[in-house]
Order: C-alpha cells, then sequence, then structure tokens
C-alpha cells in the first residue's frame, strides 16, 4: 500500500472515530412542532434521540388551551351548547350530545323519541366526518398524498348533509335540551342515504389504495404495539382500545337513550394491537356507522321533535355525569348544577387527552420515522387535548 | 432591488413585478383549530383547489412562503411560536387571519388563556371573519389579497387599513369598488417616503 493511501486510510478511520465518539458521547433532541403537520395541529413533542432510536419522548401539550371548564361557568346553557362544538372540531355534534344529555338529566326532561334517532343520525354523521379525513391524514403522513384528497373530496358529501340540516357545515349547534332545534328538510333522508353509498365507495377506495396495500402494511404492521393491559391502565378509549382486542363500545354498553340500540351493528375488534389495527379498525366503524345511518334514515319514526321545556333554563341543583363514545374514545361531561343560569361547574372529560398520555410509553426505543406513524395512529385533536 | 424599495422602479416595471408576485403566492398553513380544517379543505380539496387562483400551498418552511394563513385559535403560549415564524419569512410578506378567533378572539373573547386577535403580535393584511369561515370565504380573501398586491405602491407596503371580506360598510368592510377606488387613488399620490 503507497503512504498516501495508508495515511488516507488511518485519516479515515480517525475522523470515523471522532464521529462515534461524538455520536455516543452526547444524544440528540429533536424538537416536533408545536406546528408540524404530524401533530394535528400545534402538539409539541420533545424526543430524545439515541442515533435513529427515541429514548424517551415527552408530550407538551397546552398551546390550545382556551379554558373551557372556566368559561362554562360563565356561560348559560345555550351558550355553552355553542362552545363546546369547537372541542373536538372534526365531529362537533358529538360533543354537544353528552352535555345536553347531563343537562335533561338534571332537568328531569326526555327528549321526544323522533329527536333522538335524528341525535343518533347526526352523531354517526360526525363520527365519519372525522374518521374520513383520519382516513386520508394517515396516508399523508405515510407519504401518499392522494388519499387526503380523497378525503375531502368525500367528506363535503357528509359536511352537505349536514350543512343541509342545521346550517353549519362542522359546528352544527342543532341540539337543544329537550329536543332539536329543527325538524328535517324535506328530502334530507334520501339524499343522506345515497351520501352514505358515497361514503362506503370511500371506505372500498381507500382500502384498495392504501389500507390493502403492501407498503401501507409495511409501514404500520408491528409497529407502536399497545397491549391490552397496559392500554386500559393508560386509560385509551374508542378505536385505541379496540385495536388491542378490548370489546367495548359504549353505544352497545351503555344505557344511552339515543337509538343505537334499534340498529343493528357491528363493534369491530382487532387483536393486534399495533398502528395497522388502529387504522384498519377505524375504516370498518366508517362502514358499521354508515349503515346504522342507513338503518335510522329508513325507520325514522314520526312525531315531534321538541319536549315542554321552559323559555329561559334553569337547572336544578344536583350532580350528573353523561359519557358517550365519540369518534376519538369515550367523551363524559361532570356537570354540577346550583340552580342557576349556567353550571356551577363543568368537567369535560375528552379522549384525546388520555389517547396521548400513553405516547411517552408506546415511543420508547422506536424509530425516529415510526414516531409519526404511531402519532398518526393513535389520532388526536388538539382541541380535544387541551380544551 | 433597491430599486424597488425605494419606489424608483419605472411604473409599467413596478405594474409587472406586482401581477407577476399575485399570481404566485406560496402560503404558509399556520392551522391551529377548527379553521385549519376548512382552509385544508381549501387548499388541499378538489373541489375548492385554490391552485387556480396561483396559491401554491405546501412551502417546505416559512421562509420559502410569501404569505401566511393564520387560522384558528391562537393562545399566549402559542404567540411566540407566531411571531417567531412570522419573522423568519421573507420579505415582502402578508398575513391573512382566518377565522373569528384570529380576528378578535371569537368565542373565547372573555378567556384567560387566548390572545384577543392576531393582530396583536403581527400585522394582518386581509381578514376573513367567521366562525370558521366556508373556504370559499378563504378564497375571497385570497382574490382580496391578490388585488391589495397588483395595487400596491412597493415603498409603502405596510400602509393603509385592512381589506375586510364581504363586510358591509355598517361592519366596517369597504365594497370591492371603493376598494379599487382606494388604491387607485393611494397609487396616483403616493404618501413623501
Amino acid at each position: 500500500m503507497p503512504d498516501w493511501k495508508k495515511a488516507a486510510y488511518v485519516a479515515a478511520q480517525a475522523a470515523d472515530a471522532r464521529v462515534n465518539v461524538e455520536l455516543e458521547a452526547e444524544g440528540m433532541t429533536l424538537n416536533i412542532g408545536p406546528q408540524h403537520p404530524a401533530t394535528h395541529g400545534t402538539l409539541r413533542i420533545v424526543c430524545r434521540l439515541d442515533g435513529e432510536q427515541v429514548v424517551w419522548a415527552d408530550p407538551v401539550p397546552g398551546y390550545m388551551h382556551r379554558g373551557y371548564e372556566k368559561l362554562c361557568e360563565v356561560r348559560n346553557y345555550p351558550q355553552i351548547n355553542t362552545l363546546v362544538n369547537r372541542i373536538d372540531w372534526l365531529g362537533s355534534f358529538c360533543n354537544e350530545v353528552p352535555f345536553i344529555l347531563a343537562a335533561e338529566q338534571l332537568m328531569e326532561v326526555e327528549a321526544p323519541e323522533r329527536a333522538q334517532w335524528i341525535r343518533t343520525i347526526f352523531f354517526e354523521l360526525g363520527r365519519q366526518a372525522n374518521l374520513i379525513l383520519f382516513l386520508g391524514d394517515v396516508g399523508t403522513q405515510l407519504g401518499a398524498i392522494t388519499p387526503v384528497f380523497l378525503a375531502f373530496r368525500d367528506r363535503e358529501h357528509v359536511l352537505n348533509m349536514i350543512e343541509a340540516a342545521t346550517g353549519g357545515r362542522f359546528h352544527p349547534n342543532f341540539d337543544r335540551i329537550g329536543g332539536l332545534k329543527d325538524d328535517l328538510p324535506k328530502g334530507w333522508l334520501d339524499e343522506t342515504v345515497s351520501a352514505m353509498k358515497r361514503v362506503e365507495d370511500f371506505c372500498d377506495e381507500v382500502e384498495d389504495l392504501m389500507i390493502g396495500g403492501t407498503i401501507f402494511q409495511q409501514r404500520t404492521r408491528g409497529v407502536g404495539v399497545i397491549p391490552a393491559e397496559v392500554g386500559l391502565e393508560y386509560g385509551l378509549t374508542g378505536a385505541n382500545i379496540r385495536a388491542s382486542g378490548i370489546d367495548w363500545d359504549l353505544r352497545r354498553d351503555s344505557e344511552s337513550p339515543l337509538a343505537w340500540k334499534s340498529a343493528d351493528f357491528k363493534v369491530v375488534t382487532h387483536p393486534d394491537g399495533d398502528s395497522f389495527a388502529r387504522c384498519w379498525v377505524r375504516l370498518q366503524e366508517v362502514r358499521e356507522s354508515a349503515r346504522i345511518v342507513r338503518q335510522l334514515c329508513e325507520g325514522l319514526p314520526a312525531g315531534p321533535i321538541m319536549a315542554k321545556v321552559p323559555k329561559i333554563i334553569k337547572v336544578p341543583a344536583g350532580e350528573a355525569y353523561v359519557e358517550t363514545e365519540n369518534p376519538l374514545g369515550v367523551m363524559g361531561y361532570y356537570l354540577v348544577s346550583q340552580g342557576g343560569l349556567g353550571p356551577f361547574r363543568l368537567k369535560i372529560r375528552t379522549p384525546s387527552f388520555n389517547n396521548i398520555a400513553i405516547a411517552p410509553w408506546v415511543l420508547r426505543g422506536v424509530y425516529v420515522p415510526d414516531v409519526i406513524t404511531i402519532l398518526a395512529s393513535l389520532y388526536f385533536i388538539l382541541g380535544d387535548i387541551d380544551r | 432591488m433597491g430599486l424597488v424599495e425605494k419606489g424608483l422602479l419605472p411604473k409599467p416595471l413596478t405594474k409587472l413585478l406586482n401581477t407577476a408576485r399575485s399570481y404566485s403566492l406560496w402560503v404558509y398553513q399556520w392551522g391551529l383549530a377548527c379553521c385549519a380544517i376548512e382552509m385544508g379543505a381549501a387548499f388541499g380539496s378538489p373541489r375548492y383547489d385554490v391552485m387556480r387562483l396561483g396559491v401554491i400551498p405546501f412551502p417546505a418552511s416559512a421562509r420559502q412562503a410569501d404569505f401566511v394563513c393564520v387560522s384558528g385559535t391562537a393562545t399566549d403560549k402559542m404567540a411566540p411560536p407566531i411571531r417567531r415564524l412570522y419573522e423568519q419569512m421573507p420579505d415582502p410578506k402578508y398575513v391573512i387571519s382566518m377565522g373569528s378567533c384570529a380576528n378578535s378572539g371569537g368565542p373565547y373573547w372573555d378567556s384567560y388563556s387566548v390572545l384577543k386577535g392576531v393582530d396583536q403580535i403581527i400585522p394582518v393584511d386581509v381578514y376573513v371573519p367567521g366562525c370558521p369561515p366556508r373556504p370559499e370565504a378563504l378564497l375571497e380573501g385570497i382574490v382580496l389579497l391578490q388585488m391589495k398586491i397588483r395595487g400596491e405602491d412597493m415603498a409603502e407596503r405596510w400602509r393603509g387599513e385592512p381589506l375586510v371580506v364581504g363586510g358591509g360598510l355598517e361592519h366596517g368592510g369597504v365594497p370591492e369598488e371603493k376598494q379599487v377606488a382606494v388604491l387607485k387613488a393611494r397609487k396616483k399620490n403616493p404618501a413623501p417616503a
């Protein structure tokens, strides 16, 4: 070996050693967010890296904290109804329902049967609007840009139906204590049934293009596995825990006055608990939701949509806790009233806050690209975390 | 480009430059809350298709953007990052404030943790009202911004009152004809440098 080659070899070895020492001596802190497409808004995650692996990850919530619980103490009930629409902004109607049910429980008012059925229809439309966007968004974060265009295209069909009946594209503010604001417009039910066909077509398309595809499965299978026990300990709810094999859905398992009992649907579970299972369960949930809406539209009973309630709403003193199965998981309102125009205290239990609480556990030891996969499949909404 | 900043460019050239700038806007999407979804629908969906207006919604960072669309609730904790990324944008830069929260605090006007309008920290060019505004409203806001860019005198870029989309005179808004007239008048009689 000539001298110059020997010298170059030694220099290269020395440089490698130096790089290795530098890499090993100190890790790197990677800051994701607060403005990053993968964080669905404004979540900030601070990752400590060792090479390509995450040593620990620390979510920093609070960038979207708007002080809901304090605001609700100075608003009256119709105003709060407007406000809580904006907690989980993708499926807004689902936020109204448990709050209204809690107030109705204290006032001992029961909405008529038709109102409950229409509530259920809008609840499921909200779920579809939410999860369709999830299915598009998860594709974007794994590098497929097409699904999000499909999602925005087909989500419009659901939003059109919500807008036709309520006037709001995704903040309907349609629920009232004792019933609903208005009855459905003429021809709405038929239109909705045909919109459900579009939603099911979208599900097929996404399954063909993305979820059934090899690339997607290689990126998501076995990534971010959450065993059922761990998930339960962290308080995971909704599709996240159903993807770990826990067969639990408040639509079926609780004594809700809404009309889910009258519809025939399946609670979808998956035994794996990885990122793929979470995406797959949500895809199936959109299909089941479309089935529910179709059945309810076909069997909608006639009758009034509003019970007798006083014009100025005062809720008698007492406490009530009502929870429902929202698109992201279990959402509950703990309402404490002292007989005034507004609640004395309103505690809001939102699903995303608990779902993101597991992030430090599940992100430990994964590779950096998988961080995005896991966050996308855990599916949180920042307004839902921070309130 | 010293001539541009001093306002010494010949008028036809200014016009050409302004027209070119107004049809190649890179927008940085600062999506914060509900409005981010409507912004996504306007920018990312085939139904609204913002690219036909010459707006490209996917810059890699704020440093490549011409204007930023602040959509949603800006909280006190979020304010420093907003200011910081705004400062990273190259001049000339514009801001669209989308939604009631970004305009004035919106439904959280009495909250302890919400900024009462993003114009408290960065200068806003176009306000789009609504909670949330429809995607069409955002598109109209972009068209107004393009109008403003086409009619603007580069030397006094930051002068003048903001434009309000769709607002009648009674709400403090300016009708379209008057906006054009105002912009023309401003162009004829530029303020002394």
